[in-house]
């Protein structure tokens, strides 16, 4: 992988107010990670813990007529068993969504089984060991009904919104029109699996009651929103909840909402009176807590005799459980794209006996993108263009259908870079036609990267003390993509700072709201805040100086002020300023506080379309005679924003990009529809890439200055990786074989032909 | 998991006696017997814990030049001995084909002979699975069974064995040395896995309480060294068992082939050795339409169990490609990736 940021306009140091944002600093908690000394959920042991392990339906559909509760109860070390018959009760129905993205839980409610992993008992022990065994005595019984989990059984609906409140259907233009000006159609079906989020760390909680006080030691990626939710489950105030998230093994989506096992694991804390632990197996990740769901997706293409896009039309049919809605917003990965005069992005639902599908890092867009991309590429070859001229030809100027400008777009840009360092000039056009010495077909793909850049209601603290320390606080969530450290870089460049010389404090509920880490919104969201918090402490600090007759800022209060190493300047004459501690001293005041919500200007949401994009390159090598795939090379380069840390953001891209490898080549979940088991939910068997798969990457940063989109300029970077690059290797793959693969992962035999 | 005793053996006579009864299990590197008891497919009432056994941990070079693997030996130990890797390189290969490194650091060489299946049905305790309960039925025969066996199964079981470094071995005629209560015998590898039949779980020719001590490869060979080769086709480039897989190796004198072996792994319940078609290399020419041609008789007797005809044609053209690669020659060093067939085409330039 490359390293070296001599070339990259957006390592060199863009310093501004004298503070280190733009640097690429390591993990502030690296450290800590690698010695083993970060507490993730379940290394919490308080006293008197006892262990609950979570029995989960083998059936996809039908009822548990029966269960050995005292055979389990009788092993050595049960305390309880909970199961339909004593279920705990709930102040919410979980029968009932919750607000506002909760899905509908089974918390044993009643004996129906909705699908397979359901949780259908828990069992508390003293040790892991008997509760596990416990589990394994329930054997229940089972009146079972015909699993529905494929399209033939499934059934067909229409949605009322798809992904997260979004319109099922939207169109720009008409479509027959321009389908019947077209020289040229395009048509054909994709299909994306289930996949599952397979976080290292699986969902855990340690549950402590302390009469109405509930406290949390849980992964958790929206802290005030579970608050929230918990309270009202538990019927108790918000302010009672506590949960602590310092460090997460990652998310991915599968930690923002509530699922049923915690849920069931902390009323089980309350009824015994006893802190539980629960931790989920690898197995059980693969039902309860929400996955990606199937796709079975149309696109069809108008084209003009120039190679013009005249009208796409991408319908998805994406899966969801029976009993709620989280549909892939698959169809909408056409509509900010590529200019055409027509676009209709339209989804249907599909009903399976399976847990309700939820966010997944890039809902939508990466299985949409893979399908689009790979539609991109057909069409291009079908007017006998390159790929990357016939999306130049395309490219939109302003956003699809609602013509309004983005806010910054240099995804141009984008193209000329990743073309450039990849070598895309010295592509042979048609397919199986490169090879390498060794005689392995060589192909070349790309794919264009698209994402939008939404924000979330945030809120942050500065507090200036009198001794000159700083201390900012935002209940922000790192997952593993270095929120620690990018963070506190926004903090400490709004004061002056470095980031090494304010305390940040993160990952506890108690702190104020940072909003959910997801959406690739964190942290525009959280920094937002930061930023303005540390902003309206210095205002403070500015009206004190400003306004005392014996500081050098007397008077300054017309020409401004600015902060530049732990000092406010006058703007005019920056050698003239005091020490933050002497303003606070002189005016006898112990500290001041800053506080702020993040919001986007309104104005700015109404007038500009916001995304970031990119654009990625990938080189495939295939075994002519025996189908073997390895992407041997991949260049992505990306345009989101601000670049805070270069170091975390070419991470991010990196995981991205591996995570397209993987739905490209090797992920899906695989079902028996006989009894609508995941058969495969181990990591041995569910097959993500490992290192010798990606053995060349190379993210270019895209330097883009967006007044637009926030005041830090910060757009988001966690999720585009993956849109974009699986097409990319689908389309590489083509060209090296000639065998167009449109149904995900592509397998030896699909390649082969046999 | 249930509850269990847990004996540790300190002595091989120890673990003979506390292994013949009813539900004891001999626990080595744990790498396969202890995620099958957290998944409640293995339940047994006793573990016998023969790790401290530190006879079993050698390798011994016989005087005839033959080598004698004690069945403790870590696989990675065993892949990295020098003279091991340099006398039998196509078994060094297949062994760091294998796993993870973290893996083959616990995992020992008798606990790969008798790992159990990867069938997933035989993994899951709510499917119906005549290997792991006989007479149950056998889920796999109409389910996902696209990595199944194509030659050697029976409407009883479908599963492949899933070890590579038994796929050499059995081309090496390499021999089992097993000892229980009655003493210590010898089990050629290529009977010491059994097909299914309508006995599937009846895996191996071990009876109740013996334990296996030893593998032996003969000193003849290591007269394959100079032109051998073990090929894995994987879904992913490491760390994923075979889709199909085959050792090859030939003695070559004046242009000719002298020699031949060829066996193939994850297309039965054992490796499937094919003598018909070393035969039919001996005395030729190799060449490509030769190694073909022999690849084919392999496969003779292959037919689909299920969604995995595939599989037929991408195991004749694997053995083939495996023939060719040995026929050129062993590395000069252990490729980079080991097994790999993605740089075989036209020679070995992939070395570390
Ligand atoms: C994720 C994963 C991937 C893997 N990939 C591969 C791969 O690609 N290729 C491959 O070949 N293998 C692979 N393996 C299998 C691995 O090689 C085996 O798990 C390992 O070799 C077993 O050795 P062990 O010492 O850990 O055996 P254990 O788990 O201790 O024992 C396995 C079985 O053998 C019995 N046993 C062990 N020693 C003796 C003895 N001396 N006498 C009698 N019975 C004995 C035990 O009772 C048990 O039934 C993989 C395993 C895992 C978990
Ligand atoms: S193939 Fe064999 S191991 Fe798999 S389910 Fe059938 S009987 Fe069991």
């Amino acid at each position: 992988m490359s390293l070296d940021l001599s070339s990259d306009t957006s390592a060199r140091p863009t310093t501004r107010y004298g503070s280190n944002s733009g640097q690429p600093l390591t993990r502030r908690d690296g450290i800590l990670k690698v010695t083993g000394q970060a507490t993730y959920a379940a290394d919490n042991h308080p006293a008197q813990l006892a262990y609950a392990v979570m029995v989960g339906a083998t059936i996809a559909r039908g009822r548990v007529t029966a269960m050995d509760v005292e055979a389990a109860s009788r092993h050595p070390g049960i305390i309880e068993v909970f199961t339909p018959d004593n279920a705990p009760a709930f102040a919410h129905d979980p029968d009932e969504k919750m607000p506002p993205f909760g899905f509908r839980l089974e918390l044993l409610q009643n004996h129906s089984v909705r699908y397979a992993g359901q949780p259908i008992a828990l069992v508390v022990a003293e040790t892991l060991e008997a509760a596990t065994e416990g589990a394994h005595l329930l054997q229940p019984v089972y009146e079972t009904d015909e699993a529905r989990t494929g399209l033939e059984n499934g059934v067909q609906f229409d949605p009322q919104a798809v992904g997260v409140g979004g319109p099922p259907s939207t169109s720009h233009g008409n479509l027959d029109t321009a389908f019947a000006a077209s020289e040229t159609i395009v048509e054909a079906e994709y299909s994306t699996p289930a996949q599952y989020h397979n976080a290292m760390e699986p969902h855990a909680v340690v549950a402590e009651w302390n009469g109405n006080h509930l406290t949390l030691d849980m992964p958790n990626q929206a802290l005030a929103m579970s608050c929230a939710s918990y309270a009202r489950y538990f019927d108790i105030p918000v302010e009672n909840v506590v949960i602590r998230s310092p460090f997460l093994g990652g998310g991915f989506g599968s930690k923002a909402i509530l699922n049923g096992p915690q849920i069931l694991a902390i009323a089980a804390a309350r009824k015994l009176k006893r802190p539980v632990k629960l931790a989920l197996t690898r197995a059980q990740m693969y039902g309860p807590v929400g996955h990606r769901g199937q796709t079975w997706q149309t696109l069809r293409m108008g084209l003009s005799a120039d190679g013009r896009l005249k009208a796409i039309h991408h319908r998805s049919i994406s899966a969801t459980s029976s009993f709620d809605d989280f549909l892939e917003p698959a169809a909408n990965a056409s509509l900010p794209l590529y200019a055409a005069d027509a676009l209709l992005a339209e989804h249907k639902g599909l009903r399976l006996d399976i847990g309700t599908p939820g966010p997944m890092r890039a809902p939508g867009e990466a299985s949409g993108s893979a399908a689009l991309e790979v539609a991109i590429d057909e069409a291009a070859e079908a007017c006998g263009l390159d790929p990357l001229e016939f999306r130049l030809l395309n490219y939109a100027e302003s956003e699809p259908g609602s013509g309004r400008p983005f806010s910054s777009k240099a995804l141009r840009e984008c193209y000329e870079r990743g073309a450039e360092v990849f070598g895309w000039q010295q592509r042979l056009r048609a397919p199986r036609t490169m090879r390498d010495d060794n005689g392995l077909l060589v192909g070349w793909g790309m794919g264009t990267a698209v994402f939008p850049c939404p924000m979330f209601p945030a809120q942050a603290r500065t507090t200036v003390r009198a001794d000159g320390s700083v201390l900012v606080e935002t209940g922000g969530v790192d997952m593993g993509q270095g929120a620690w450290t990018a963070l506190a870089q926004i903090a400490a460049e709004a004061l002056g700072l470095e980031a090494h010389e304010i305390e940040f404090r993160s990952g506890v509920s108690t702190l104020p709201d940072a909003g959910v880490a997801g959406g690739s919104g964190h942290t525009a969201s959280a920094g937002l805040a930061l930023s303005n918090s540390g902003l309206d402490a210095l205002a403070k600090l500015a009206e004190i100086a400003t306004n005392d007759p014996d500081s050098p800022l007397f008077g300054a209060g017309n020409i401004g002020v600015l902060p530049r190493g732990g000092r406010l300047v006058r703007r005019d004459d920056e050698s003239r300023g005091e020490r933050f501690a002497d303003i606070l001293t002189r005016a006898k005041q112990s500290e001041v506080i800053g506080e702020a919500k993040s919001m986007r200007e309104p104005g700015n949401a109404e007038k500009f379309a916001m995304y970031s994009h990119g654009a990625v390159f990938a080189e495939v090598k295939v075994d002519p005679d025996l189908g073997q795939i390895r992407t041997t090379r991949m260049v992505g380069a990306f345009a989101a924003g601000r670049v805070i840390n270069p170091r975390l953001v070419r991470s991010q891209y990196y995981g991205g990009m591996i995570w397209g490898t993987s739905f490209a080549l090797h992920e899906a979940a695989l079902i028996d529809h006989r009894t609508g088991r995941v058969m495969n939910a181990d990591l041995a068997e569910y097959h993500v890439p490992v290192n010798a798969d990606v053995p060349s990457l190379e993210a270019i940063l895209v330097a883009e200055d967006d007044p637009y989109v926030n005041a830090i300029g910060v757009k988001g970077v966690g999720e585009i990786g993956i849109t974009g690059t699986v097409g990319a290797i689908a389309n590489a793959v083509w060209h090296a074989t000639g065998r167009r693969v449109r149904n995900f992962p592509i397998h030896i035999e699909d390649i082969l032909g046999l | 998991m249930n509850l269990f005793d847990y004996v540790r053996a300190s002595s091989v006579d120890e673990a003979v006696a506390a292994v013949a009864k009813p539900g004891a299990r001999i626990l080595a590197g744990g790498t396969n017997l202890l995620d099958l008891m957290k998944i409640g497919v293995a339940e047994p009432t006793m573990l016998v814990d023969i790790t401290r056994l530190e006879d079993l941990k050698r390798i011994d070079w016989l005087s005839d030049g033959g080598v004698r693997i004690g069945s403790l030996v870590r696989n990675s130990d065993l892949a990295y001995e020098t003279r091991f890797a340099r006398t039998f390189p196509m078994v060094a290969e297949a062994l760091l084909s294998g796993a993870s490194a973290q893996l083959r650091n616990a995992a020992t060489a008798g606990g790969n002979l008798l790992q159990k299946t990867r069938c997933s049905y035989y993994q899951d305790v709510a499917s119906a699975c005549n290997r792991r309960n006989a007479g149950s039925g056998c889920d796999a025969r109409h389910g996902l069974n696209r990595l199944h066996a194509v030659i050697g199964w029976s409407d009883h079981c479908i599963a492949t064995h899933p070890s590579d470094f038994c796929v050499p071995l059995a081309a090496l005629d390499a021999v089992v040395e097993v000892t229980g209560k009655g003493g210590t015998r010898e089990i050629p590898i290529e009977s010491f896995h059994l097909l299914p039949g309508d006995q599937p779980a009846k895996e191996n020719a071990l009876a109740v309480g013996e334990l296996v001590t030893a593998i032996r490869i003969p000193a003849d060979a290591s007269r394959f060294a100079a032109h051998s080769r073990y090929l894995k086709l994987r879904e992913r480039t490491s760390y994923a068992f075979a889709v199909v897989s085959a050792a090859a190796a030939m003695t070559i004198e004046d242009g000719r082939i002298v020699e031949a072996r060829l066996t193939l792994g994850a297309v039965a319940a054992k490796p499937w050795r094919s003598r018909e078609a070393e035969a039919a290399m001996i005395g030729q020419i190799p060449s490509k339409d030769l190694f073909h041609h022999a690849a084919g008789i392999v496969l003779q007797g292959a037919i689909p169990s299920g969604d995995n005809a595939f599989k037929i044609e991408l195991a004749r053209r694997l053995a083939a490609r495996a023939l060719s690669a040995a026929s050129a020659g062993t590395p000069a060093a252990m490729p980079a990736l080991p097994g790999s067939p993605l740089l075989t085409i036209s020679g070995d330039a992939n070395v570390a």
